[in-house]
């Protein structure tokens, strides 16, 4: 089972993610928990999941706009984004939109090739979360948060520029 | 020059300790080649067909006399004792080791430099023009504004995985010596009616396997916007530009394909979020960075000297120097000199230690401790005293510096090729070198007059071909080195690409393959026609006739 970090700690992770292959059938089986869906499973079955009393979170992968949504986001408990590959850096806009753009306040999860030294930059862009291989080393992974102090630019974790408080 | 605070010196600090462990955890084997590659490339850090490469940043390739010295005990302590200076005005080094990177790093930050997004998927160096700050008719100083850029480039966290490298261009003066026009983004500093200070935009130029000029998107930006504006370009590209295949991955492809208008729409539509926001520079800021390129003492003086105007009655070769290699100041009795690196049996833009400390000398006695690199691979000391000349030439021709070839056919632009670069298809340095051991006498040189030749030794186009007057690119044709050659290129203010005159050459051809392309122009031009305005007037076919003309 992967692991779940949030607030610079490891938590439980009660979230079940179903992959892009899940068919509606799963979806009806499903009565109690909590859920983060594809969205595509989701838009397709939009009735389907507003029945449901169980919690549901979406992810979109990194060739899906947080724009396809479609809905209040902050409907969601949980978006996730994911990273096929660590070097693909689309979730790094996808979720700085979601925070700016959409006003998601919500958890926002990195999933997928979520790895030590990418942390700090996905922190910065608005993530929430981050869920990582059940094999990687807890101290090491909780560093990577702390490689900066500081940095120049607006982000969504820090919107006011370092040149605006130098 | 710009002067790091303490949080600027906190972030280098920083990031040292970064890649540091990154270096150690990858030597430990806890990361991967592949998840090691872009930390390290992101740290300017190659592997090369030899030994690993290193490329140092220079921020739009200005340096201190204390900087370059460091260079140069860093090239005596980590490298063979010379360096190489880039056509991204940076500084490389090819034979350092992996696991002595950071220490290198860390000798580095002592003198406020660094290797950050030297190489990568990410926002690259931003270069300028070498007279900035100094130049007659200047628009605007171009360099507070590169610093700014450089603080909103460093550790971006968006833009740190993009789907290609990206490279950033920016030129206030009035003849564009930056290649401005075959950026990613090119700013032109320019003034509204009121006097305001803004800036044209240009995107999706680059060279590279398919050349591009790059298009306006925005005609003026308002200098308060320039951060969120070049945030939405780049979120724009990051989401959308192509990352299925690597040879069209860069912006130029995105604007190509969508058109200019289209991209132009999702720029706006992603910077109307973020207008006006806590992004939006201040007065205070753009001062801030102001302050540290403010006009340096100047003493007043007459506009020219009297015992310089007789050194150059009497001293031939020094007139020459003076009148290739030294360009008007702002002020006057100050003038621009530009020492070029491309004396011959070493690599064009190669400058051993003892050369960098002579240089950072000179500078530091002549130029107010300061010198620029050049994106032609020259080093460039802006604010010199007309009255010194002399001294600084005589000086100059003990370190073999004092080559009087700036802008004519020998100063060529090269890229280090397949002597060094595993990218390379070829050799360029020996073809650069068998060149100008043809062309090597002055008066012809000089009748040939105003020129650029460029060589890649691959499409990546590292030695910018595809604006040179004359082009020349390695190709590899079944195993083969082979060198096509392009005529009319041009990276000023009226950028052209250049054209493929026809089938590929020998290394062995190429010498004399030059020597026809010129002696056309030679035989055609009128008057004082430089070779680009000959060839835009005679067009390709001459040149193509003679230099594939059989032999009976």
């Amino acid at each position: 089972m992967p692991k779940l970090i949030k607030d610079g700690a490891f938590i439980e992770n009660k979230w079940h993610l179903f992959d892009k292959e899940t068919d509606v059938e799963a979806i009806n089986s499903i009565n109690d928990g909590n859920y983060i869906v594809p969205l595509k499973l989701w838009l397709d079955n939009k009735e389907l999941f507003s029945k449901k009393t169980v919690d549901i979170g979406i992810w979109l992968d990194s060739d899906e706009s947080p724009l396809s949504l479609e809905a209040d986001v902050n409907d969601f408990s949980v978006i996730a984004l994911n990273f096929p590959i660590f070097r693909d850096g689309r979730s790094f806009s996808h979720a700085a939109i979601l925070r700016q753009q959409l006003n998601f306040k919500e958890d926002l999860r990195a999933i997928g090739d979520v790895q030590r030294d990418q942390l700090s930059y996905m922190l910065s862009c608005g993530f929430s979360s981050f869920l990582v291989p059940e094999e990687a080393n807890e101290e090491v992974l909780l560093a990577g948060f702390h490689d900066f102090s500081e940095n120049y630019q607006s982000t969504v974790a820090k919107p006011t520029p370092l040149f605006r408080r130098r | 020059m710009y002067i790091y605070d303490e949080y600027d010196h906190k972030m280098l600090e920083e990031r040292i300790i970064q890649y540091r462990d990154q270096t150690q955890r990858y030597l430990d084997g806890k990361l991967s080649d592949e998840q090691f590659l872009p930390l390290r490339l992101q740290n300017g850090l190659y592997i090369q067909r030899l030994a690993p490469m290193i490329r140092v940043a220079v921020p739009y390739g200005l340096l201190s006399s204390t900087q370059l010295r460091k260079l140069a005990s860093i090239a005596r302590d980590y490298d063979k004792g010379y360096a190489h200076l880039s056509t991204r005005q940076n500084i490389q080094y090819n034979w350092p080791k992996l696991e002595q990177v950071p220490d290198l790093l860390a000798e580095l930050a002592e003198v406020s430099m660094h290797a950050i997004q030297t190489s990568g998927n990410c926002i690259r160096n931003t270069t300028t023009d070498q007279f900035a700050g100094s130049a007659k008719n200047e628009i605007e100083d171009s360099r507070p504004w590169c610093e700014i850029i450089r603080q909103w480039s460093t550790f971006h966290p968006e833009f740190a995985y993009l789907p290609r490298k990206f490279k950033i261009a920016v030129c206030g003066t009035e003849i564009d010596q930056a290649a401005t026009q075959v950026h990613d983004i090119g700013l032109y500093l320019l003034k509204n009616d009121q006097g305001e200070i803004g800036f044209k935009v240009l995107v999706g130029g680059g060279l590279g396997r398919t050349p591009l000029i790059g298009q306006v998107i925005c005609e003026y930006l308002p200098w308060q916007h320039l951060l969120t504006y070049l945030d939405a370009i780049m979120r724009v590209y990051n989401m959308e530009g192509r990352r299925d295949n690597k040879y069209k991955a860069r912006i130029k492809i995105l604007v190509k394909e969508l058109g200019i208008d289209a991209f132009r729409e999702k720029v706006e539509a992603q910077w109307q979020f973020s207008k006006g926001n806590q992004a939006t520079l201040t007065e205070a800021e753009v001062n801030r960075c102001k302050s540290f390129f403010s006009t340096p003492d100047f003493e007043q003086l007459p506009d020219e000297d009297e015992v310089i105007n007789a050194a150059l009655q009497s001293d031939l070769l020094f007139k020459n120097w003076v009148d290739r290699n030294v360009a008007p100041h702002k002020q006057a009795g100050y003038c621009i000199v530009t020492l070029c690196i491309k004396d011959i049996g070493a690599a064009p833009g190669d400058v051993t230690d003892r050369q960098m400390e002579f240089v950072a000398d000179l500078a530091e006695r002549y130029s107010f401790s300061e010198l620029r690199v050049t994106h032609e691979q020259n080093l460039t000391l802006a604010d010199v005293r007309i009255k010194d000349l002399y001294e600084i030439y005589k000086a100059c021709k003990t370190e073999s510096l004092a080559t009087p070839y700036l802008g004519l056919l020998n100063d060529i632009v090269c890229c280090p090729g397949g002597d060094f670069c595993s990218l390379a298809n070829a050799k360029s340095i020996p073809i650069a070198e068998a060149i100008q051991r043809r062309f090597n006498d002055f008066d012809r040189l000089n009748n040939i007059g105003d020129i650029t030749l460029n060589i890649s030794g691959c499409m990546n186009a590292c030695g910018h071909h595809h604006v040179g007057n004359i082009g020349i690119i390695g190709v590899d044709k079944k195993g083969a080195e082979f060198y096509q050659v392009a005529l009319g290129g041009d990276a000023g203010r009226e950028a052209k690409l250049a054209k493929i005159l026809g089938p590929s050459f020998s290394q062995e051809e190429i010498p004399d393959v030059i020597e026809k392309i010129i002696q056309i122009y030679l035989d055609e031009r009128q008057h004082n026609e430089k070779f680009i305005d000959a060839y835009e007037r005679l067009g390709m076919e001459p040149f193509k006739e003679k230099v594939y003309a059989k032999a009976d």
